[in-house]
């Protein structure tokens, strides 16, 4: 028996949207009930290049503003350092699209492609970062990185944190200036949707100079979270010597977060810091076990090489909160399952897609594991950042009205 | 086995794709070379929609004698699906990942009568 269709969609007659690129996320959200699960996303990111030209309004030195204005901050070409391919020539197609989406005139761009995306995952909350902005860490001119961080970061309080209480962030600090790094956490600390500051790991600095310790005590007192978020630059002398992306993408987001993680713990700094917690971001997880493995052999050989330490590195870092993406997940079930028992995943991973870029993950990478027990999933997905973060656990719009209509049609919530 | 009438021949564009909806399936009708493929729009790693990605060819690294690189280009009679969240890269003749077999996109038999083509569901 033949049927005609009577519905179809023909790709070429389409406009970009991002609720249409996702809709098999929102499928996933639908059947898994994450209506039950309050979900949130630790790295997320927009793109901040869209409204540089609000941003630079806010950069205090009129010549560096003038500047700003003037050269933009868009991505270079073939040649530039960072035209890097990460979209892999054009094949993830939300990179060369997302500019053509269609969106109301308020509110602000950004949280329309924000909800976009975070409800048609399931997520709830969302904690937003930039994204060439993270680049800044390796601009050779200090005050420009300071400059932009400040007007970055004020552009974000005012115009999205302000208005969109499901977005969050952990604000950009200018790791070169260490005084300046005080003062966006004076003057940010306060504001609405701050919930921690963030240094890009690939800053070539050294993170146990003295310079830096008012700054980790600060944030000790007010209990805010610091966050290494991991990069890459193809101007690491090393990294030089790859010609792929794959490469340098493969080494460099893990290993600029293993050279923080190795300076933090041998200066000792979980000691002179005890209560200031820290989030490594985007570096994946397989990475944590040889890191602990390799510390604690060498440290058991010469403890007198990191004194401050009371305890194996390792048992530092089982205290220590790590985002999930990209979860190494192919063949690997079982170095996954052991990964997670060394990191104490039930209380330390942090869900994260890092949504929109290349390599993110859904909530299902979590919500699906065979070897982990719900209420340990709930954690990762949310409750563990919920605890971190001091968040109220509200669920979207979208997954409240799915509740109710469970409630109405007497289907009752796990 | 139960068919369902797709289009016209031709009424797909050349490099285009049509996504129909039977039941809850969505599956993509792709038209190459002016043969059709038809796959479930649901790719097997993160469930991204496979069918709605770039097609793209195989990119090969060309060796030399004495294993020199030469240079790099694309293999135009390996055709990719290639998935448009992750990359994932699909033969479009049989569905299989290019690496790993075992992962395939779910394959609809095309046939094409009277000026028409159908998949078979």
């Amino acid at each position: 028996m033949n049927e005609h269709t009577r519905s179809f969609r023909d790709l070429s007659a389409e406009v970009f949207d991002t609720r249409t690129l996702l809709k098999n996320a929102a499928e996933q959200a639908i059947e898994r009930r994450y209506e039950d699960t309050f979900i949130v996303d630790v790295d997320s990111h927009h793109y901040e290049t869209e409204a540089f030209k609000e941003i630079a309004e806010y950069i205090d030195d009129p010549v560096l503003r003038h500047e700003a204005k003037f050269q933009g901050s868009s991505r270079g070409g073939i040649t530039s350092e960072s035209g890097s391919y990460q979209e892999i020539a054009g094949r993830i197609t939300r990179y060369p699209e997302r500019k053509n989406e269609i969106v109301p005139p308020k509110p602000h761009r950004d949280i329309v492609l924000m909800e976009r995306w975070m409800d048609q995952l399931g997520v709830d909350i969302a904690v937003m970062f930039p994204t060439p902005m993270l680049n800044l860490s390796n601009c050779p001119r200090h005050e420009v990185e300071v400059g932009l961080s400040f007007a970055y970061n004020r552009w974000l309080c005012d115009t999205i944190l302000e208005k969109e209480p499901r977005i969050k962030s952990m604000l950009y600090l200018p790791f070169h200036d260490p005084e300046a790094c005080c003062r966006i956490i004076e003057e940010f600390g306060e504001r609405k949707g701050v919930v921690g500051f963030m240094v890009t790991a690939t800053h070539y600095t050294r993170n146990y100079q003295n310079p830096y310790m008012k700054m980790y005590a600060m944030l000790q007192e007010r209990n805010m979270p610091l966050g290494f978020h991991a990069a890459f630059t193809w101007a690491d002398q090393s990294l030089q010597l790859t010609n792929r992306f794959i490469a340098v993408h493969g080494l460099g987001f893990t290993w600029c977060n293993m050279l923080h993680m190795a300076n933090w713990l041998v200066n000792g700094m979980p000691e002179r810091f005890p209560k200031l917690k820290t989030i490594w971001i985007e570096s994946g997880l397989a990475w944590i076990p040889f890191m602990m493995q390799r510390l604690d052999n060498e440290f058991m050989m010469r403890t007198s090489d990191a004194p401050l330490l009371k305890r194996k590195p390792s048992d530092y870092m089982r205290e220590m909160f790590f985002t999930s993406q990209p979860m190494e997940m192919v063949d690997n079930r079982k170095a996954l399952e052991v990964t997670f028992e060394m990191i104490n995943a039930p209380t330390q991973l942090l869900y994260s897609s890092d949504y929109p870029h290349w390599d993110m993950d859904l909530p299902s990478t979590i919500y699906d594991l065979p070897f982990i027990d719900m209420q340990a999933k709930k954690n990762i997905l949310g409750g563990n950042a919920q605890k971190l973060f001091n968040l109220e656990p509200v669920l979207s719009p979208v997954k409240q009205a799915r509740l109710a209509a469970r409630t109405a049609a007497g289907v009752a919530a796990e | 086995m139960p068919e369902v009438l797709v289009c016209k021949d031709g009424e797909i564009a050349e490099g285009g794709v049509r996504l129909i909806k039977v039941g809850r399936e969505e599956i993509g009708v792709i038209r190459h070379s002016n043969k059709y493929y038809a796959y479930r729009n649901v790719c097997p790693h993160q469930g991204g929609p496979a069918c709605e990605g770039l097609r793209m060819p195989q990119v090969v690294d060309r060796i030399g004698e004495g294993g020199i690189l030469l240079g790099q280009t694309f293999d135009e009679d390996d055709m990719h699906i290639v998935c448009p969240w992750h990359g994932y890269e699909f033969h479009l003749a049989d569905g299989c990942h290019v690496i790993d077999r075992n992962l395939r996109l779910k394959r609809y038999e095309v046939v094409q009568r009277g000026g028409e083509i159908f998949i078979a569901v």
